[in-house]
């Protein structure tokens, strides 16, 4: 088999003395859709910022494409070709649309701005109207795009995913989830998907890990874990329209 | 009113220096939400690079033309300062960063006294003399009235020191503004953790911060140097506060909040000791300070804090 887009293996991060992760083990393939779901609290985020060495994991290994980034600095690990989008999106409030998305092109050759630019604006309509309004401005679903497509502006090979679905209507979210797909499909970006909404990332991921207070406890395809009793009765029932 | 237009004129002019003081304040305060106490002392280095630099060229080097020298003088002095700033940060502020807050403004005081220290010990503590060196100007009212001779000037120096902050100020929004390295200081002043996830260097960016405000600083130096023309190891003091005291009335974070508050101090300075007492000219600065920030917690430019989430 070839080797994982991303290794993470024992990973333990803490937060001063409280643990938040304790011994992680996930590994992404090229091209894949992977998510890792989960209730509140679980360490979700804190794997998706571990991976960016913010907060760096205090004990394990991460490789990423073979290197191992477990002690970059985090500007050096996203400049190696992964972007993440991440919890309560981060916007730049006081930059335009337009900037945030330069911003997210930081790392990018300045002569595929304009057509990565134009690309972004075809996947996502809504940005181009609002290119010169502030960040803060926006409604929490068009922030949403906006953080996804910052990340995208940087030619991720490996794009990370905090949560796109929350606080967003039905609709959006599967809008959301239909352009995540997309590019999968048509441009083999290789996602690592963190949700709540456990349903709709089951269906769309190859694999998922079930990850409950600091470590993984399943993983399988999306369309095993979906028929799995313990999965259905902890995270979709009532969950899944 | 030919009073009122000399005065303006020279309010102008000091406003012009403590603005170019006080955008210092006004970055590192954006972007890492610390006060740097030994910005003004900054400045005071900057005078005194200048002074050296000019006394190197003219008297040991014999350089003549003065256009040439003043040019070589200003960009020795930015760079030299520049380095001092940068130094600054990296020994005394960056060990400190994720300490708690106050640690760094402790550290900014104790910065401030040693950079005053070593130059008094290093230089000597008297003030040092430097002969006016651009003399004239323009004369732009002059004749004789019932209540004696008016004379309204505009020297050459006023002008050079107007000019070159505005083209500074100019340069320095468009930077900001328009480039990428100012998009990722914006960008690291809303949101550190963010700018490092999108690959921004915060550390390199924080330390450009530095460098440029002294750079500023160092011009102001160079400025007051040759208004005045006596330094000493304390003139970083209180040129300090009152730029701090612009950077705060004009929204401290914000740049043209800066720019506008070190012209509005300047000229309540100038317009309070020509029109009322010069002892207090302090005074006033200070109050209207206070008045602004009773009405108008952020500044005059300020942001207000709430952001639509």
């Amino acid at each position: 088999m070839a080797q994982p887009l991303l290794s993470v293996s024992g990973v333990e991060t803490y937060y001063g003395k409280i643990v938040a992760l304790r011994g992680v083990d996930v590994e992404v393939n090229p091209g894949e859709i992977v998510t890792l779901i989960g209730a509140n609290g679980a360490g979700k985020s804190t794997l998706m910022m571990t991976i960016c060495g913010s907060p760096q994991a205090r004990t394990g290994r991460i490789l990423y494409d073979g290197t191992d980034i477990t002690r970059m600095p985090t500007h050096e690990i996203m400049r190696l070709g992964i972007a993440q989008s991440p919890e309560g999106r981060r916007i730049f409030p006081r930059m335009t649309v337009l900037e945030n998305l330069q911003m997210g092109a930081q790392l990018v050759a300045p002569e595929h701005f304009d057509s990565d630019l134009k690309r972004i604006y075809e996947l996502f309509p809504r940005l181009k109207e609002r290119a010169s309004q502030r960040g803060g401005t926006l409604s929490g679903g068009e922030q949403q795009m906006l953080a996804i497509a910052r990340a995208l502006m940087g030619r991720p090979k490996l794009l990370l995913l905090d949560e796109p679905s929350l606080g967003l209507a039905p609709l959006i979210v599967k809008q959301i989830f239909e352009v995540i797909r997309e590019l999968n499909k048509s441009e083999g970006l290789t996602v690592f998907l963190v949700e709540q909404n456990a349903f709709h990332a089951l269906k769309l991921a190859h694999r998922a890990y079930v990850m409950v207070n600091g470590r993984i406890t399943m993983s399988g395809t999306g369309a095993e874990l979906l028929k799995r009793p313990e999965v259905r009765a902890a995270y979709l029932e009532g969950g899944a329209h | 009113m030919e009073y009122f237009l000399q005065q303006l004129i020279n309010g102008l002019t000091l406003g012009s220096i403590y603005g170019l003081i006080a955008i210092g304040y006004t970055m590192v305060y954006g972007i890492i939400g610390m006060i740097n106490f030994a910005h003004g002392d900054i400045f005071m280095i900057g005078a005194f690079i200048a002074l050296a630099t000019f006394l190197i060229l003219t008297s040991v080097l014999g350089f003549a033309f003065l256009p040439l020298v003043l040019l070589i003088v200003l960009i020795v002095s930015m760079l030299f300062t520049a380095a001092w700033g940068w130094t600054v940060e990296r020994i005394a502020y960056r060990p400190l960063r994720g300490s708690f807050r106050l640690a760094p403004l402790i550290t900014a005081i104790g910065m401030s006294i040693v950079l005053q220290n070593f130059v008094q010990i290093s230089q000597g503590a008297r003030v040092k003399p430097l002969p006016p060196q651009i003399q004239g100007g323009i004369t732009l009212m002059q004749g004789d009235t019932e209540t004696g001779a008016i004379l309204v000037q505009l020297s050459y120096m006023q002008i050079i020191i107007i000019l070159t902050t505005l083209v500074l100020m100019a340069g320095f929004t468009l930077l900001i503004s328009r480039t990428s390295l100012g998009r990722s200081q914006r960008a690291c002043e809303q949101d550190r953790k963010m700018a490092s996830l999108l690959g921004v260097n915060v550390d390199r960016t924080i330390s450009l911060t530095f460098v440029m405000g002294a750079a500023l600083a160092s011009v102001a130096g160079l400025m007051f140097l040759l208004l005045y023309g006596v330094i000493d190891f304390y003139i970083g003091f209180l040129a300090g506060v009152k730029a701090f005291t612009a950077a705060v009335l004009g929204g401290i974070g914000s740049l043209p909040g800066a720019m506008l508050g070190g012209i509005l101090i300047g000229l309540i300075e100038v317009f309070w000791s020509g029109y009322f007492s010069v002892e207090y000219k302090d005074v006033a600065a200070f109050s209207i300070l206070a008045i602004v920030l009773i009405f108008l917690p952020s500044g005059l430019l300020g942001k207000p804090e709430v952001e639509k989430v």
